[in-house]
């Protein structure tokens, strides 16, 4: 059977950032009507292969053709008007604006130079509705939840490109969904792989970049692997198994994985290091008892929503409380603001990378240096020297890449930037280290590291309270599980060979357990 | 190549353009005043158009340091004129009250209530922007019209004049051949980059000017860092304020450091530091009120009619901004020097390449 053409066909792409190859001599084909997986550890040239096709970078070397015909993409307008539409790992929407005004953004209906406000609101409507939304599109974008804001923004990538399709722009229809469904819970995903699949039976060609293999497997048809800045292989999803693809993906063999065996029943007994009577905040989570001892790893369970956040930042006094105490080492604390709980010995790594962890303006040592300067006060700067011993070894450590501390967080990759801001936080060497998604976008490898860190650090004595969406996870790492259900702290079970997801599941489905 | 290859490091170093700008601005008067880089020794005094540029800058480059500092942490103080205005007036209204206007210790009483006054005008704006969360601007705006009406109740809506050698000093007098002022700025400046470099303070003020949350939850005092900014910058004005008035011997609260506040963002937006905070250059900011200063004295050199002056100093302050940005200069000159070097294609692409990088967040 002869092979339809290509709808994008890039060869022989290469891009250099300051002498340093992203991408050499990369190959990716994309077809109409498929959903096409392109794969790849943090690092591995999948995102600057997008921002070249959405025109954001400009290509150092290679060529891009769309429908047979090369195309020189200068910028995300020609993209846009060229049939390419993207959506951003992090939602790119402007929060005050409404949901119609995002979703028509520089394609308002206008009259005379007028903006035709009714004729925006009923278009935006039609739209919203057509993909099975039910929203008020006048109400501003930032006061829905991140979920809801990540499908505005398909939508609104989905409406370019049909627009270009109307008006017969070469007809060509690709969609590029960079990790659409980290922030999206079970219903959602599902939602958006309905979206997906009609979009694909229309004719659409779709790239997804996701980190969850299971949804790879689920949604996809065709996948492209990256590896180092290179193309590592091109199959069939059908013809390829998840432990083949981890394998090609991060280039060995799966043994780091395996050997991270299911370590739970440290009884925690003696006197808790945390313990909270009734802390709670109107709106946020309700009031909660909890303890955390020394070397224990409390795991958080529950959907997206359900109080887990606001549970972790009136631990570490982002929030401040309504009513409750903290008890610290045994004595009462009052966490007013962060640097309390730094003070005592608390660490928070937000999920919220860009917008509550990163500096971006300045570098990878000064990123990392920050909380513990913070501690010491502005009056006693951390002495050159050991300063630049500590980065060192921490940037070593956890395998920061690039390996240079003078190198702009900004310039590098999502999974390193969460090792920088896990170095920030081990700096301070903390007696109980709060993660709110700390796996959450990051690939495999990185990921697999991330969890033995917290295995490790907690065999050394460190108290861990561990936030993640995925439940295999929380169970694999917590000593402790706690679940929350609707901003409730429903349930507190001990981990052990009869606590499984099932279970866990069943209580965030029912609330009921004791 | 070695010699490209220097130019391209030169030309790329954050002060290159300032610099330059601030080289052709003073090169343009010498045609317009002759021996104008000539400097005499008159009586022990040095005198020179430099000198008096320097001079007659000090107050500029004082505002602008701690303006720095604010900027840097994300806001912006539009109060620092009538700082300037308070503190002049309360330092001449008390030397003029005393019955030896000469004697030192009423001098210095003069200058401790001054400061003191500044400092509070500076915690003041620091607590409406950081404790009760009002916009820089209008926080500040506050100030700078009630600062006016404050410093004409202090000297009665009159101009009060002194007449004391000791209170010249700090403005006008001279030490060491040298005018005085130039001691007090050294001494700012040198103070300013200790407390921020050789503490940790220029790294907190640069991740709250970054990134104002992701500072907070690092454990960053940031209310603090930002009224430690706002007092500085009064401080600052303050001590212009001395100057400007000890300068002319008298204080008029009306017009002494008026626009200063606008001259003083100027001058940190030239020396290269992003109005959204962030990354602060202290020296960048000297050279910015530099070339503010040798604008000011080339308008009068050369003759510019008084009633286009503004404009005339708006035109040139555009050029030097543009001329700073790396986007600019490729679409000016990068056409101009691709045609000129054809054969150079490979440094070219490179020289190209940079200033993308810079654009790219």
């Amino acid at each position: 059977m002869a092979e339809p053409r290509p709808v994008l066909e890039m060869k022989c792409i290469v891009k250099e950032f300051a002498g340093t190859r992203a991408l050499s001599g990369v190959d990716f084909r994309l077809f109409p009507g498929e959903i096409h997986a392109l794969l790849g550890e943090n690092g591995a040239g999948k995102s600057t292969l997008i921002k070249l096709l959405t025109g954001v970078h400009s290509l150092d070397g290679g060529t891009v053709s769309l429908d047979g015909r090369p195309v020189h993409i200068t910028g995300p307008l020609q993209a846009q008007q060229a049939g390419i539409s993207t959506v951003y790992q992090e939602v790119n929407l402007c929060q005050n604006l409404s949901v119609a005004e995002n979703i028509l953004i520089g394609r308002e209906p206008v009259r005379a130079g007028r903006i035709r406000w009714k004729q925006l609101r009923e278009q935006a409507t039609e739209l919203v509705t057509r993909f099975g939304l039910d929203l008020d599109v006048s109400a501003p974008v930032g006061s829905y939840p991140l979920a809801v804001q990540q499908l505005v923004a398909i939508i609104r990538a989905v409406s370019i490109s049909d627009a270009a399709e109307r008006r017969g722009a070469g007809g060509s229809k690709v969609l590029i969904l960079d990790e659409p469904t980290s922030s999206l819970d079970r219903g959602e995903v599902e939602e958006l792989f309905a979206l997906m699949r009609r979009l694909r039976d229309e004719g659409m060609a779709i790239v997804f970049v996701s980190h969850f293999l299971d949804q790879i497997y689920e949604v996809c048809d065709r996948m492209t692997i990256l590896r180092n800045g290179t193309l590592v292989a091109e199959h069939m999803v059908a013809d390829l198994d998840q432990m083949q693809l981890v394998q090609l993906m991060i280039g060995k063999d799966l043994g780091q994985l395996e050997e991270l065996s299911e370590h739970h029943a440290q009884p925690a007994d003696g006197e808790p290091l945390l313990r909270t009577e009734g802390l709670g905040r109107t709106g946020g989570i309700a009031p909660f008892d909890l303890e955390v001892h020394a070397g224990e790893v409390l795991g958080l369970a529950g959907l997206l929503g359900s109080g887990r956040t606001e549970l972790a930042r009136l631990l570490f006094g982002a929030d401040a409380p309504d009513g409750g105490r903290v008890d610290i080492d045994g004595k009462q604390v009052a966490l007013r603001a962060p640097n309390d709980a730094i003070g005592r010995g608390v660490a928070f790594l937000s999920e919220n990378r860009r917008a509550e962890g990163l500096v971006p303006d300045l570098t990878v040592r000064e990123n990392i240096i920050l909380a513990l300067q913070a501690a010491r006060g502005w009056t006693r700067p951390v002495p050159v020297s050991q300063r630049d011993e500590l980065v060192a070894k921490y940037i070593a450590a956890l395998d920061i890449r690039p390996a240079d501390p003078e190198a702009p967080v900004s310039a590098l990759s999502g999974g390193n930037q969460q090792k920088v801001l896990l170095a920030r936080w081990l700096l301070t060497r903390p007696k109980l280290l709060i993660l709110d998604e700390p796996t959450r976008g990051i690939d495999v490898g990185a990921k697999a590291e991330i969890q033995k860190l917290v295995v490790s650090l907690s065999e050394e004595g460190m108290a861990v309270v561990y936030i993640s969406a995925e439940l295999e996870e929380v169970l694999r790492l917590s000593h402790t599980i706690g679940v929350l259900r609707d901003r409730r702290l429903v349930s507190r079970i001990a981990n052990g060979p009869d606590v499984t997801a099932g279970r866990v599941l069943e209580i965030i489905a029912s609330g009921e357990h004791r | 190549m070695s010699l490209s290859s220097l130019w391209r490091a030169a030309t790329q170093h954050r002060l290159f353009w300032p610099v330059a700008a601030l080289i052709v601005l003073l090169l343009i008067n010498v045609p317009f005043t002759p021996g104008f880089f000539e400097i005499h020794l008159k009586n022990g005094h040095l005198y020179g158009s430099l000198v008096s540029i320097v001079l007659f800058g000090s107050p500029l480059i004082l505002v602008s340091i701690g303006m720095t500092l604010v900027i840097a942490t994300g806001g912006i103080d539009l109060s620092v004129g009538a700082v300037v205005a308070i503190s002049g007036a309360l330092a001449c209204l008390v030397v003029s009250k005393q019955a030896d206007q000469n004697s030192v210790a009423g001098v210095l009483l003069s200058f401790g209530l001054a400061l003191a006054a500044a400092l509070v005008c500076g915690a003041w704006n620091g607590l409406l922007v950081a404790r009760l969360g009002i916009q820089p601007i209008i926080a500040t705006l506050i100030l700078m019209v009630a600062g006016r009406g404050v410093a004409q109740l202090i000297t009665g809506g009159q101009i009060i004049t002194v007449n004391s050698d000791s209170y010249s000093l700090i403005g006008g007098g001279y030490w060491l051949t040298l005018p005085f002022s130039l001691f007090v700025v050294a001494l700012v400046v040198v103070l300013s980059m200790v407390l921020t470099r050789r503490t940790a303070l220029g790294l907190l003020v640069e991740a709250v000017g970054g990134n104002a949350e992701a500072s907070r939850l690092a454990g960053i005092r940031s209310r603090r860092i930002k009224i430690m900014a706002y007092v500085f910058c009064g401080l600052c004005a303050g001590v212009a304020g001395l100057m400007i008035s000890s300068n002319v011997s008298a204080a008029d609260g009306n017009n002494a450091g008026l626009w200063i506040e606008l001259d003083a963002i100027l001058a940190v937006v030239i020396g290269g530091t992003s109005l959204t905070g962030g990354r602060f250059h202290l020296g960048g900011t000297i050279v910015g009120a530099l070339i503010i200063q040798t604008l000011t004295t080339t308008i009068y050199t050369i003759g510019v009619p008084t009633q286009t002056n503004l404009v005339f100093k708006a035109v040139v302050v555009i050029i030097v901004c543009l001329l700073q940005s790396a986007a600019f200069r490729e679409k000016a000159f990068g056409a101009l020097t691709k045609r000129r070097n054809p054969a150079r294609k490979d440094p070219g692409a490179s020289v190209d390449a940079a200033p993308q990088l810079e654009v790219s967040p």
